[in-house]
């Protein structure tokens, strides 16, 4: 028992917390963006994985990584578009048009991967996003061993808050997630709208996919994103769609993900080191359980709107 | 841009639709081609050939297609009453690892139970274990109103690991020498192959047989109307009298059960023991199966005979001219994608402009 306060009272162990927890706030901002204006985006783990490649892709080709973020940030919002197109253009099953751009995403950033790489046993790499050392000797040191893409990802949840609950475009949002034909009413274009949300969103999702291969590491794997993207769809409902919350979920996700790679090198209990590594994702089912009685779903959400019909 | 009813779908429309599908498929896939640098001509025709081309390819594209049968009609039975089961990959490999609980285990003793009896036992386990790994999240569903495509979807990383610890553990095969891999079931349980000097086996039969069983339960009987009238419209279906939770737990029971009945027949036809590796997406597969058949299970067949050419066609291909196989997920995702805009078209037109 001892042995595990000295885990948890060590910096180490917090650095790593912040860090399993980056792409996660900028995944469930992603998905929050979307669902918020009323649309389920279950493109998001095929988003995380072309963002990953692209932006990896960029920076090998020689960009500067923040080039290459933006280059994660573009393919997540093309993606976006298109997922747009299909769920408010044309007003498709949002399950099944998120289901089909994950499969694009995915099996397309692997294509691309092997026509650039046919055939590499290890992996090429890049040189990573460098620890903020200007933050060394401020007392923020589980900050300074972080990169900037995660003091990015904690800037913006206050921005994504002030943007939803301050800004004309964020009652917009609101609106059109939660009455589309009143918001019509009020001359605001629930088509529009939406497709915006969405664009942004899934720019957000590819900018959690390059922090993978920019920062935490320094290359592209097949099933790197490995299900973060659907534990972000759980993290928003937990959330009840709330961005600050939606940190809140990220950081206490990340935390029992920190735990229990602690506990599996530390041999304290002695289980198949399978059990642990499945505990986040049982933790993600349990948080939605928890949240099912109150969770206040966006009242729109799922449900296409065709202008002029009911 | 909005879309406005057709008042009537025309017959060029319906015939048009599928073409401009599959024309739109071929032509991303073709862009992919070229970016690999590979003859466009050449690796369509090997990519054909591969899959349909002789007695042995199309052994291989059939073989395939057992399993996303399966798992299509798994799809197409849960989608049909709006109940998004995603986790048709770990309900099939708890369906698996049933089959060779049953079927393997002990020694092989096989509990001195006569073959008929065993065999049938294997299949009811892996049933079952399907099922019962599906009803959790539709209880969930049904009763606290919990989301079940983020249930299911995380319900399959967490088989996938119980799979790992079964291959490392309790299940291992201790003659596989440190590879994961399970015990092998019993030789008498194996289904029998079809032709000689291929992998083609009798579990086709099962598949077939299922889609049609499945055809008739949804068009004939009162659960499938009941089915239907959920996916028509829930609440409306409520006030007609359909009993929800009721049906939505036997939808799942239904669905979870199908996919692990692919999960034992692919281990009975095809593997012979369970690996981390034996389905490569088959689940997720599964779904763009249902989807691409318009959720008819008669269609799942063809669509998955489609899909599995693809998939087989595309291995023999990238032998051939070294373009990736990853193009067959491509082209099976955006044939899934041309598919519903197609036939979206076929309801509603598009006007440009804003007002009527």
């Amino acid at each position: 028992m001892t042995e595990l306060l000295d885990v948890l009272a060590a910096a180490p162990f917090w650095i790593a917390v912040l860090r399993i927890a980056t792409p996660l706030i900028l995944g469930t901002l992603g998905v929050l963006l979307c669902e918020r204006a009323g649309v389920l985006n279950l493109g998001i783990e095929g988003i995380m994985v072309a963002g990953a490649f692209s932006g990896w892709l960029a920076v090998y080709g020689g960009a500067p990584l923040w080039l290459g973020v933006m280059v994660a940030a573009l393919t997540g919002a093309a993606f976006g578009l298109l997922h747009a197109f299909l769920t408010v253009g044309l007003a498709l099953s949002q399950h099944v048009a998120g289901l089909g751009i994950t499969l694009l995403a995915t099996s397309l950033s692997y294509y691309g991967y092997r026509v650039s790489f046919p055939k590499v046993d290890t992996p090429p790499t890049v040189t990573p996003f460098a620890p903020m050392h200007w933050l060394d000797g401020t007392g923020l040191d589980v900050l300074a061993a972080q990169t900037p893409l995660t003091l990015l990802a904690l800037a913006l949840v206050p921005l994504v808050a002030w943007l939803l609950y301050r800004t004309p475009a964020g009652l917009a949002i609101r609106m059109v997630g939660e009455n589309p034909q009143a918001a019509e009413g009020q001359g605001v274009s629930v088509a529009a709208t939406r497709t915006a949300a969405i664009v942004a969103g899934s720019a957000l999702m590819g900018v959690a996919g390059a922090f993978l291969t920019l920062s935490a590491f320094n290359a592209f794997f097949f099933n790197m994103v490995n299900g973060r993207g659907w534990v972000c769809v759980a993290l928003v409902v937990f959330a009840s769609w709330r961005p600050g919350k939606a940190l809140l979920g990220a950081l206490l996700f990340a935390f029992f993900d920190a735990l229990q790679l602690r506990l599996q090198t530390s041999g304290l209990i002695n289980v198949p080191y399978q059990i642990y590594l499945m505990l986040p994702y049982l933790l993600s089912i349990l948080a939605l359980v928890l949240v099912a009685r109150k969770a206040a779903y966006p009242q729109a959400l799922m449900k296409p709107y065709r202008k002029g019909e009911r | 841009m909005r879309l406005e009813k057709r008042t009537e779908t025309s017959r060029l429309a319906l015939l048009l639709a599928p073409i401009a599908a599959i024309a739109f498929t071929l032509l991303v896939s073709a862009l992919l081609v070229l970016w690999a640098g590979a003859p466009l001509g050449q690796t369509y025709s090997l990519l054909f050939k591969g899959g349909f081309g002789s007695v042995f390819a199309l052994s291989e594209t059939l073989t395939r297609a057992i399993p996303l049968i399966l798992t299509g009609l798994a799809a197409t039975v849960a989608f049909k009453a709006r109940l998004f089961n995603i986790g048709a990959e770990g309900q099939l490999y708890a369906g698996a690892l049933a089959a060779v609980a049953v079927g393997g285990l002990h020694g092989g003793t096989g509990f001195g139970l006569p073959v008929w009896l065993l065999f049938g036992l294997m299949m009811l386990a892996a049933a079952l274990a399907g099922a019962l790994l599906l009803l959790g999240p539709a209880l969930l569903k049904a009763r606290l109103g919990v989301d079940e495509v983020v249930t299911t979807l995380l319900l399959n990383f967490v088989m996938l690991l119980f799979v790992s610890a079964m291959l490392d553990g309790p299940m291992k095969d201790p003659t596989a020498m440190g590879w994961p891999q399970s015990v092998a079931l019993l030789g008498e349980l194996e289904l029998s192959k079809l032709i000689e000097q291929t992998r083609i086996h009798t579990g086709l039969f099962w598949a077939l047989g299922l889609a049609v069983a499945l055809w008739a339960l949804l068009k004939y009987t009162v659960l499938g109307f009941d089915i239907r009238a959920m996916g028509a419209n829930a609440r409306a279906a409520a006030f007609a009298g359909v009993p929800v939770t009721r049906t939505v737990v036997l939808v799942a029971l239904l669905s979870g059960a199908l996919a692990g009945l692919a999960g034992a027949i692919e281990v009975a036809g095809r593997t012979s023991y369970v690996t981390l590796d034996m389905s490569p997406g088959y689940g997720y597969t599964g779904i763009v199966i249902a989807m691409l058949a318009a959720l008819n299970p008669l269609g799942v067949v063809a669509a998955a005979v489609f899909v599995a050419g693809v998939l087989v066609g595309a291995d023999t291909m990238s032998r051939a001219v070294g373009v990736p196989t990853y193009i067959a997920d491509v082209i099976v995702a955006a044939s899934l994608i041309s598919v519903l805009v197609a036939t979206l078209m076929t309801q509603y037109r598009l006007v440009w402009g804003r007002k009527p």
